[in-house]
């Protein structure tokens, strides 16, 4: 069998998440890259890709109720602030102005944020069994305003607008990953904690995908009448999707300040929501890299633009001018969402898929 | 095995069926006909639960059906095809069987996320059932496709595999081989008269191709604007003046 290392003998082989070498390799390069990062990059580029790592986790979990199961949720925001307050809370200084209970081990926050954010999803969960489509959308669009308002007013929990409050400061069974030593630096540690949450958040996603459970979230979203009458319990598993979905969301929320060390509540808006919508378009709805791609892209997006101006000299850095690169970030987030939603609906993953055929094939055009 | 009890079902005024009974026993293939919109398509909804009718009951092995949620009906050995095909476009001829096992794979959420053991035993023992069905119906060169991308006869085809894969008591089958060719229609047939014989599950049959349920059924019910008009073997119905006129209109006294 050593010549046909496609052909699979057994269903375990099959059901393999890295079912061929070079998927093997090409996963094997990457967590190698992502893991030496920390050595090769300065420390504040190191600080955005750790924030992208965490806004992938977020990305991650809209796609299960959005791209997996097709329900369209616009109030992922507010599941990220209930994760975001609950772990600030759990871990904050208790002498502070802000709630704090002072418990800053991140094996207890974590966890928290993301249980608190779940129960929350399973709560609004009845709505997407009443309601789909453009219905739904508006609904969890609620969300935002109602959850926004909350925290704009709770000041005591969330410090009120423009005040705002620390992120936990984490610390992993005793070892403080909010400071620098002599081994690593603070954004390091930062950056290596999130990068391993994203791996776990990553092949957890992929395992859910390719399960029973998996399988009945995209049946319901190619088909619910039939997926009903498959004997695929509708309630149960749109349910199971904003449980699941809201988890990612929360511990996402937890971890998304941590390395900047402070957020006011008037983050939490409509904006956010809509650009996790944009992560999970333009990266590819109903794959766990696709939502990879796409947070990354969006979340590096305006440090690749801050680069501009030095190949085009008529645009500005600077935002008193125009045109500067500020408008051009703005404009093109647009442009993307539309080039993305015409030319590739199966975002920056088709491209992939495409660019893998083409050379699978080549020279030869098919 | 089945009973459906003086059944009636209205939608604001239209009576889409009223008044329908009849008894579907062990081994039989029964056919359901009748002219386009008499109500067949509905008396297979009411069974498998999409539609709740407001009279009548309907009974499986003295289990009763009515009003129960689509999935439960199906959890209690109710599978079906639909008239439209009814696939999940984007998933494989695999996946889409795999979901007909939905209630015969046993895990939960949090197994499937760890994927260790008991959820990774599941997909593979229910793999292999999968895999037999698709050497029984011939899919095997299709298998890893999307089937959306599949010719109409073999999504049919598809449809009728996941049907058999939730190993149902009671197969209902909505115009297995409508706008299929000559070809593709014999095939079907050939496998409908498989699953008869070799698994022996009783079939109620939904279908327009007159040739095919004389050929096929044991007992036809014929029904016109939600009343059945008559119940018999497929010769008895044939001859029968009130069938004629359904189908035909009205003969004029000579």
């Amino acid at each position: 069998m050593r010549n046909r290392p496609l052909l699979r003998t057994s269903y375990n082989q099959e059901l393999a998440l890295l079912d061929t070498t070079s998927k093997k390799v090409a996963v094997g390069i990457l967590l190698a890259v992502g893991v030496a990062l920390p050595w090769l990059v300065e420390d504040q580029l190191l600080q955005l890709i750790g924030l992208a790592c965490v806004t992938a986790i977020g990305a991650i979990g809209l796609n299960i109720v959005t791209g997996y199961a097709g329900q369209v949720s616009l109030g992922h925001a507010f599941f990220l602030a209930i994760g975001a307050y609950t772990a600030a809370a759990i871990a904050g200084d208790p002498d502070a102005r802000t709630i704090g209970f002072g418990v800053r081990e991140i094996l207890i926050w974590l966890p928290a944020a993301g249980v608190v954010a779940a129960l929350a999803g399973v709560l609004v969960a009845p709505l997407a069994t009443r309601l789909r489509g453009l219905y739904l959308a508006i609904v969890t669009l609620g969300l935002v305003f109602i959850g926004g308002h909350v925290i704009n007013e709770w000041s005591s929990l969330t410090g009120g607008p423009g005040i705002g409050r620390q992120p936990p400061a984490p610390t992993l069974l005793g070892y403080d990953l909010n400071t620098g030593d002599a081994f690593l630096t603070r954004d390091q540690k930062l950056y290596l904690l999130m990068l391993v949450l994203l791996v776990i958040a990553a092949l957890a996603a992929r395992n859910l995908a390719r399960s029973r459970v998996g399988r009945a979230f995209t049946a319901i979203r190619d088909r619910d009448i039939a997926a009903g009458v498959m004997g695929v319990n509708l309630a149960r598993y749109k349910t199971i999707a904003f449980g699941v979905s809201s988890f990612y969301a929360g511990c996402a929320g937890a971890l998304l300040y941590v390395g900047i060390g402070y957020f006011d509540p008037t983050t939490f808006n409509l904006l956010l929501s809509v650009q996790y919508i944009a992560m999970i378009l333009i990266g590819g709805a109903g794959t766990v890299s696709g939502a990879v791609l796409g947070a990354f892209l969006i979340t590096l997006l305006p440090r690749l633009i801050r680069e501009v101006p030095s190949f085009l000299p008529f645009i500005s850095n600077s935002p008193a001018e125009s045109p500067n690169a500020y408008q051009l970030e703005t404009v093109l987030y647009g442009v993307l969402i539309i080039v993305f939603l015409i030319f590739e609906p199966r975002g920056l993953f088709g491209i992939w898929i495409r660019l893998r055929n083409y050379w699978k094939a080549w020279p030869f055009s098919y | 095995m089945l009973r459906f009890e003086d059944v009636r079902l209205s939608f604001a005024g239209v009576k889409a069926i009223d008044g329908v009974s009849f008894t579907v026993a062990k081994d039989e293939l029964f056919a359901v006909i009748g002219p386009n919109g008499a109500g067949k398509t509905s008396i297979f909804n009411v069974i498998s639960g999409v539609y709740r009718p407001q009279h009548g009951r309907v009974t499986l092995d003295g289990t009763d059906l009515t009003g129960l949620r689509p999935d439960k009906v199906a959890k209690l050995g109710v599978a079906r095809t639909f008239q439209n095909v009814e696939l999940f476009q984007h998933l494989t001829v695999l996946e889409n069987l795999m979901l007909g096992r939905h209630h015969h794979i046993r895990y939960g959420t949090l197994a499937a996320i760890a994927w260790l053991g008991r959820a990774r035993r599941e997909e593979i023992a229910n793999r292999a059932v999968v895999e037999d069905i698709v050497d029984f119906l011939e899919l095997a060169q299709w298998r890893r496709l999307p089937v959306g991308l599949l010719p109409y006869g073999v999504q049919k085809r598809v449809e009728l595999g996941r049907a058999l894969a939730m190993e149902p008591k009671l197969l209902l089958l909505d115009e297995p081989v409508a706008g299929m060719n000559l070809e593709e229609t014999e095939d079907m047939a050939r496998f409908i008269l498989d699953v008869r014989e070799e698994l022996g599950i009783p079939m109620i049959l939904v279908e327009h191709d007159m040739g095919l349920v004389m050929d096929l059924a044991d007992r036809v019910m014929v029904v016109d604007f939600g009343v059945p008009v008559a119940t018999g073997t497929p010769a008895e119905v044939q001859h029968n003046p009130d069938v004629l006129r359904a189908y035909l209109g009205e003969v004029e006294a000579a």
